[in-house]
């Protein structure tokens, strides 16, 4: 049986969220010097892009991005089976001395980011690393906030925030799907 | 996301599947990308501990196989062995059991015998990779000359690879022929027929006498070694006349119809089943081979590695 | 063994008595006596009670003359640790073996006539199937100089064979043939031309590509099978060819035996039930020389068991402690057990099947060993000697090599399901062997 599922953001909203956010970047680093959008695999990346473009049309200014891939950085390896696929890690600018923005689809638990601080810093040195995600869905484990936040909400241990990203799923939307009802 | 696993060991490409092949050679990719890193290294086998149990010498294997390790971050242990456990005085079975009171989680495993890492696999929890078993199979070898073909191919599918010399006693030949065929490339082999097994043909690929044909035909070479030892053993009168009758030279693959891929598992023996300007040639992707050999071994770890699916479900959340 | 005028007297009651040497199948009694055969055939109604009297009731079951093995390793002396003359008598019992003969591979090598002494007197010890000592062919089975027919003949040795290790010179082979003459004892010999069989393990073919192990070819035998029956046309001697395992095998022997020269062959059980599939994931048991062959060299040995052109049955029993078969499969030892397995192999892969009946199943594991050795038994007739065996055709079982009485455990039967069991064994009239149901 399919679990209920419910619309938290639909494609507009999804729309003029990412807008505020992108509005929020440019105000938090002032501007978008020595800026690389880093997109955390697979829905990261795509967001990552959108703001991209976002703060280009706001501010006229190409940001780089680049693409993270954290598998080989999970604290669950030994654990999780069968082996997840390992997706593409791009960052094609050094990152010394920049200022770099993680960009997440759902802020959970903190793994995720916890792994992805690890893996940067195998790369470089950045200035500052900040963190924007679409959604926060509470329930974190490690001490680890976000910078900039497109929709808070609190969703019980057991229930799924699915993000979906015209560009892999067809359509802009944000579900809740429930607890398995089996 | 899930994928379909490549199971507890790896112990040749016979059977695996098709899609197990593509998963391992598709994960490779990535591991491809943390060699040319600054910073080589990941910290996914972080805390795990892989034995190099090498019964026979070998150099590139062995060096591969811990580039791929300690790029993981696992924690390593080379036992070297010359000759056969036997002589030694310990048994197979007896070094597995020690290996497992000692709570190691992979071995990696090459050994004179055909079957010897399979034997070890049945008796121990550990993971087993076979380096290279007798004249049985060297699955990460035949892995690794599959990428680098599919690097240049981007599919390997109707593809035509030869084989050349010594296919009898080769290892590195059966895992290539599995593989390829599995990913459905047309393999042929070459050589004389004393160093071809009798049953040759029943393995489904083409066999040519004459090394002029085999050039004729195929998009790539994978030029055996000849083990010197073979011309004691009367398979071969000479290795002078094994060069000028079976031998990869610059004069036969410029004779050829098309741009050869040439391909060596190392070590070679220039001027005997390759010559140097072959090697070394623009033809050559034998370096690319080594690279590959690293990241083929990185994937294979990873993927078996870890992954207690019992463990799953406590882990589940992200 | 203990002196015939204890014996109580045996009364087999109800049962298939077979013995094809004599043409006899019918439902009925058979009685010993004095350990003897008094009667086999009809039913006897009132039996004669003067001292004991031993009733088996065998409805349901045949009753056959003893099996005899002409090809079995014993292992005792030099290795006791595998197999003693006593455990392997025993597992003969077991297996319904009345008789067996022992190859003389031991260590040291019976190739003398103290040597055959010593089986002699360690079988009457054990008390169980006869055993009966096959004398070296060369000194020391080292393919050199003869070794003393006559000697080891007059202590009872009842052939010469260098089994284990092919006669690899044709001189030596063509004296042997002339030399046996004289004493009317067969020469047996392991057919394996040592060149072309050098390093093998299993059979040469596609399984052997595929696994990466050495294999030996079908003309390692033939050609030694071949040169034996040549040497037996030209020297008049009687070459009796152990474990043939190849198409081409029964070929050449149908061959010989078309121009009436005095050969003689055996097949062992598992090379008319396997394959070399066996050998997948390097099953150490099923290793053996020669090896499993195909499914069309079964074919022609199972053709050949029926249609005569294969003379008998022999185990080629060669018992390994487990640690020497628990390693790489080019290392692990040749051979495997097959005194207890034997009469199911053949019921449940030769009789099921509808390729030979009972009768002639009795032939080739009874009568035809008995026959072509010269030896006592292989027959129900009266006055013969008290050597029966009962056994159940119908009976399924696993096998759990555990429960066997040889030392050996090595067998590639393991865990399968046969059918045809022994229930009982007769050996000079005493029962060496009751099956507890």
């Amino acid at each position: 049986m399919a679990p209920p599922t419910s619309t938290i953001l639909n494609a507009q909203a999804v729309g003029r969220t990412l807008r505020r956010m992108a509005e929020e970047l440019v105000e938090l680093f002032d501007g978008t010097d020595d800026l690389i959008l880093v997109g955390i695999q697979r829905r990261g990346v795509q967001l990552a892009d959108r703001l991209a473009h976002l703060i280009e049309s706001i501010e006229g200014a190409k940001v780089p991005r680049g693409a993270l891939d954290i598998t080989l950085y999970r604290d669950d390896l030994q654990t999780v089976g069968p082996r997840p696929v390992v997706g593409k890690t791009e960052l094609p600018w050094a990152i010394d001395g920049k200022r770099l923005v993680i960009v997440d689809d759902v802020l959970y638990t903190g793994r995720t980011i916890r792994a992805a601080l690890d893996e940067l810093a195998d790369f470089g040195r950045p200035a500052r690393i900040a963190l924007a995600v679409l959604v926060d869905r509470g329930g974190r484990e490690l001490p680890i906030h976000a910078d900039i936040v497109g929709k808070q909400t609190d969703v019980p241990p057991g229930s799924r925030v699915d993000v979906q990203v015209q560009e892999l799923d067809g359509v802009d939307a944000v579900l809740l799907v429930g607890a398995e009802t089996g | 996301m899930s994928v379909a696993p490549i199971g507890k060991d790896l112990l040749g490409l016979e059977h695996l599947s098709a899609e197990q092949i593509q998963l391992i050679l598709d994960t490779a990719g990535p591991f491809k990308d943390v060699s040319l890193r600054a910073i080589k290294k990941v910290p996914t086998l972080r805390g795990m501990t892989i034995v190099n149990l090498f019964f026979e010498a070998s150099t590139r294997t062995r060096i591969s196989f811990e580039f791929a390790e300690k790029r993981l971050s696992a924690d390593t242990v080379n036992v070297a062995t010359s000759g056969s456990s036997v002589q030694k005085g310990e048994t197979l079975v007896d070094t597995a059991r020690n290996l497992e009171a000692m709570k190691i989680d992979m071995v990696v495993i090459r050994h004179g015998a055909s079957g010897a890492p399979k034997f070890l696999a049945e008796r121990i929890a550990s993971n087993v990779i076979n380096a290279g078993d007798g004249t049985h199979e060297h699955p990460t070898q035949g892995l690794l000359d599959m990428l680098t073909l599919r690097d240049r191919w981007g599919s390997l599918a109707g593809r035509r690879v030869c084989i050349c010399g010594d296919v009898l006693h080769s290892r590195v030949a059966r895992s290539n022929i599995w593989g390829l065929k599995k990913m459905g490339a047309e393999v042929a082999v070459c050589g004389p027929r004393s160093l071809l097994p009798n049953a040759i043909d029943q393995l489904g690929v083409h066999v040519f006498s004459r090394i002029e044909e085999a050039i004729e035909w195929a998009e790539a070479l994978n030029i055996l070694r000849l083990q010197l030892e073979r011309m004691q053993g009367g398979y071969i009168p000479s290795l002078r006349e094994y060069n000028r009758v079976f031998g990869v030279t610059r004069e036969r693959l410029e004779r050829a119809p098309r741009d050869v891929i040439v391909m060596h598992p190392g070590p070679m023996n220039r001027g005997v089943e390759i010559d140097s300007d072959v090697a070394d040639g623009p033809h050559s992707v034998i370096l690319d081979q080594v690279t590959n050999g690293v990241a083929i071994r990185m994937a294979v770890l990873y993927l078996l590695a870890g992954g207690r699916p019992e463990l799953a479900d406590a882990a589940k959340g992200s | 063994m203990t002196t015939p005028a204890s014996l109580p007297v045996v009364l087999l009651r109800g049962g298939r008595v077979l013995d094809p040497s004599s043409g006899l199948d019918t439902v009925g009694d058979v009685l010993l006596r004095d350990g003897k055969i008094e009667h086999a055939g009809a039913s006897l109604g009132e039996v004669r009670r003067d001292g004991d009297l031993m009733e088996i009731d065998c409805r349901g079951q045949v009753i056959s003359p003893g099996f005899v093995d002409v090809h079995c390793h014993l292992r005792e002396p030099g290795r006791e640790d595998v197999e003693t003359i006593a455990t392997g008598a025993r597992a003969a019992a077991a297996g319904g073996f009345t008789a067996v003969c022992a190859m003389p591979n031991t260590d040291p090598v019976t190739d003398n006539q103290a040597a055959v002494g010593f089986i002699i007197r360690q079988a009457q010890r054990a008390d169980a199937a006869r055993v009966y000592p096959i004398g070296a062919i060369s000194v020391g089975q080292k393919g050199e100089a003869l070794a003393e027919f006559g000697e080891m003949i007059g202590a009872g040795a009842v052939a010469v064979s260098d089994d284990g290790k092919p006669v690899a010179s044709a001189q030596l082979m063509r004296t042997a043939l002339e030399y046996a003459r004289a004493f009317g004892v067969p020469v047996a010999d392991h057919c394996e031309e040592p060149t072309l069989a050098a390093g093998g393990a299993m059979n040469e073919g596609i399984v052997s590509a595929r696994l990466g192990l050495k294999g030996i070819p079908d003309e390692a035998e033939e050609i030694m099978v071949i040169r034996d029956i040549l040497l037996s046309r030209r020297t008049g001697g009687h070459v009796h060819l152990c474990h043939m395992s190849t198409k081409g095998s029964v070929e050449l022997i149908r061959w010989g035996k078309e121009r009436g020269i005095k050969v003689t062959a055996e097949v062992c059980p598992h090379h008319i039930s396997l394959t070399e599939d066996s050998v997948e994931g390097y099953n150490t048991n099923a290793k053996m020389n020669p090896p499993l062959r195909t499914a069309a060299d079964v074919e022609a040995l199972q053709q050949a068991v029926k249609d005569g052109t294969i003379d008998l049955v022999a185990t080629d029993h060669a018992p390994h402690h487990y640690d020497e078969k628990e390693r790489e499969f080019a290392d692990a030892p040749n051979g495997i057990v097959g005194l207890e397995t034997a009469l199911a192999v053949l019921v449940t892969h030769l009789v099921r099947p509808g390729i030979i009946d009972y009768p002639t199943l009795v032939e080739k594991m009874s009568c035809a060993p008995a026959r072509v050795f010269g030896l006592q038994g292989g027959n129900l007739r009266r006055g013969s000697v008290a050597d029966v065996t009962v056994f159940d055709p119908s009976r399924e079982w696993i096998v759990e090599p555990k429960e066997f009485l040889t030392k050996g455990r090595n067998s590639p039967y393991n865990g399968m399901r046969l059918q045809g069991r022994t229930l009982c064994t007769i050996v000079g009239g005493r029962v060496v062997y009751q099956r507890v149901i």
